[in-house]
């Protein structure tokens, strides 16, 4: 079976500078994947590059069967790419509701069922999306997301320089949204977290995927020398 | 943030003054002031039109004009076929013109939509002052094109002998022309109030702020700033049509850069991005132009200190200055 998105040997340029080197990652139909690395390795480089917000020179990106490599963005996220760019990126002058409204498509998800994952954004869809506070703002872009019904749900350091009780929430979310049988790839650095939902693990250095492979496959001695600081 | 229940006031306000200006005037046996209140009620509306581009798609347009002066001429070379008994064309089939609105307002919204459909589709991938200037140079070609056309008038413009017909209304009677243009400019404006709640209008609001974002959740901004552009084209150009029956007359001064300036000027004056705001700028506006215009032919003068009075210390125009700054900043 061919998966939900297979990426072999992307290379990717930011002018003249060479930002990826070849990174090969897959995320299998119903499956969570963490991309891993230090700062800078080009897990978000990676990621844009899927999402068709920076473009690959070389290799491929294939999703449900579909080359991306001409597709403008937002024909990459109507085949069903869900993107939760890093740093909680609403539509600051939207409320709440109108975020969610903006990127609606059909499908299971709806606002009913995003306000019952986020009980927190049901009280607040009348207000901006600028008064809410980091955690608020991060449950949109997730909500947000939700609501185009994606196939694969891209999940960029959703947990960042959030409150610890808020993270819990975050993670929780992610957590059923796994069991519904959402396919997730997730970067994040918390990976006593990160690590017990993923069903694959996929580490960049440099630009190129160095290690790929479960969970419990990743030894105290990989960590050290890919992740640790 | 925006006092609404005050802005709503504020907008009533307006309405029930702009309504009640012509009666006053006629029972004062100044038809003058019916006359004035019809433009404010014509020239808001070519506002509206722009403030729909400018405030929710942030899509500065210096090319309005365009759209205005294509809707006057539409109106003009319709009624003046009709009233010559000359056909537009004869071959293959034959057009005459028409005195009808109910005709003339559907063709003009329809010319300056697709004007703006290929103005946009061209200018719209530019941003910022590129869009300024190319939407600029676009309105200017036509302009020039209208100068250099004989066959309506080129640079004498085109009169209108006998203003164009509603079907139970007399359109000669002025109060009756102002309803006619109050019931418009009100029916728009709560269309732009539905469009703009709806996921469009989030949609376009977005795309002001921030493209990627948008198109990371499957939303091409390109195609959403061209429909916002071309449905504010067609209202404009709706404004224009009605702009050339008030004056009977529709000349090229309605496509120059200085028409898409005064377009602005009322968004700026009233509130960009305010549902009202247009009605607020361009009542303003035909305020001053009878109060100093009187007084001395540099009027303008005035206009523009209030003008950079509100850009520098109230840039919510009017409206923001009454309601409170909105979402937009």
């Amino acid at each position: 079976m061919s998966a939900l998105l297979d990426v072999k040997g992307i290379e990717t340029f930011y002018g003249p500078s060479q930002a990826l080197f070849g990174v090969d990652l897959e995320v299998g139909e119903g499956e969570v994947v963490a991309l891993m690395g230090r700062n800078g390795m080009g897990k978000t480089t990676t990621i844009s590059s899927i999402c068709g917000l920076e473009k690959y020179r070389s290799g491929d990106v294939v999703f449900k069967g579909e080359d991306l490599k001409t597709l403008p963005s937002h024909k990459i996220a109507r085949l069903g790419i869900g993107l939760v760019p890093e740093g909680r990126r609403c539509f600051p002058n939207l409320t709440v509701y109108e975020n969610l409204i903006a990127a609606a498509r059909t499908g299971d998800w709806t606002l009913d069922r995003v306000s019952t994952l986020f009980p927190r954004l049901k009280e607040r869809f009348s207000q901006y999306a600028n008064t809410l506070s980091g955690g608020e703002q991060q449950m949109l872009a997730v909500g947000r997301a939700l609501m185009t019904n994606p196939d694969l749900l891209i999940l960029d350091e959703a947990t960042e320089g959030l409150a610890p009780v808020i993270r819990q929430e975050i993670w929780q979310a992610v957590r059923s949204l796994k069991e519904t049988g959402q396919s997730i790839l997730i970067v994040d650095k918390t990976l006593s977290e990160l690590l017990p939902i993923a069903d694959h693990c996929i580490i960049l250095e440099k630009g190129t995927t160095v290690w790929k492979g479960k969970p419990e496959e990743l030894t105290r001695d990989i960590e050290n020398r890919y992740l640790g600081v | 943030m925006v006092n609404l229940s005050r802005e709503n006031g504020f907008n009533f306000l307006l309405a029930a003054g702009l309504l009640i200006i012509p009666f006053i005037a006629q029972s004062m046996d100044e038809p003058f002031g019916i006359t004035l209140a019809t433009r404010v009620a014509v020239l808001a509306l070519a506002g509206v039109g722009l403030n729909l581009a400018l405030g929710s798609g942030g899509l500065v347009s210096f090319g309005h004009a365009a759209f205005f002066g294509l809707g006057g001429y539409v109106a003009g070379i319709l009624a003046h076929h009709a009233l010559n008994y000359e056909p537009i064309m004869l071959s293959p089939f034959e057009i005459n013109g028409t005195t009808e609105m109910l005709i003339i307002w559907p063709l003009a919204m329809l010319v300056s939509g697709l004007a703006a459909l290929l103005i946009g589709y061209f200018s719209l991938r530019t941003s910022g002052v590129y869009f300024i200037m190319i939407t600029l140079a676009f309105a200017q070609m036509i302009y020039y094109f209208a100068i250099s056309w004989p066959a309506y008038g080129g640079e004498d413009g085109l009169p209108i002998y006998l203003r164009n017909t509603f079907p139970g209304v007399n359109t000669m009677d002025p109060i009756s022309f102002f309803l006619i243009a109050y019931v418009i400019l009100l029916l728009v404006i709560a269309l732009v109030h539905v469009l703009n709640n709806s996921r469009f209008g989030a949609a376009l609001q977005a795309a002001r702020q921030n493209d990627e974002r948008l198109s990371a959740v499957g939303i091409a901004p390109f195609n959403i700033r061209l429909v916002a552009f071309v449905i504010s084209a067609m209202i404009t150009g709706l404004a224009g049509a009605l702009q050339a029956d008030l004056l009977k007359f529709v000349d090229p001064s309605a496509l120059s850069w200085h028409m898409s300036g005064e377009i602005m000027i009322f968004v700026i004056l009233g509130g960009v991005g305010r549902l009202f705001g247009p009605v607020a700028g361009a009542a303003l506006f035909i305020l001053f132009e009878s109060i100093f215009g009187g007084m001395t032919e540099y009027w303008m003068l005035f206009l523009g200190a209030v003008l950079l009075i509100v850009v520098l210390f109230a840039r919510g125009g009017l409206v923001g200055f009454i309601a409170g700054k909105a979402r937009h900043g």
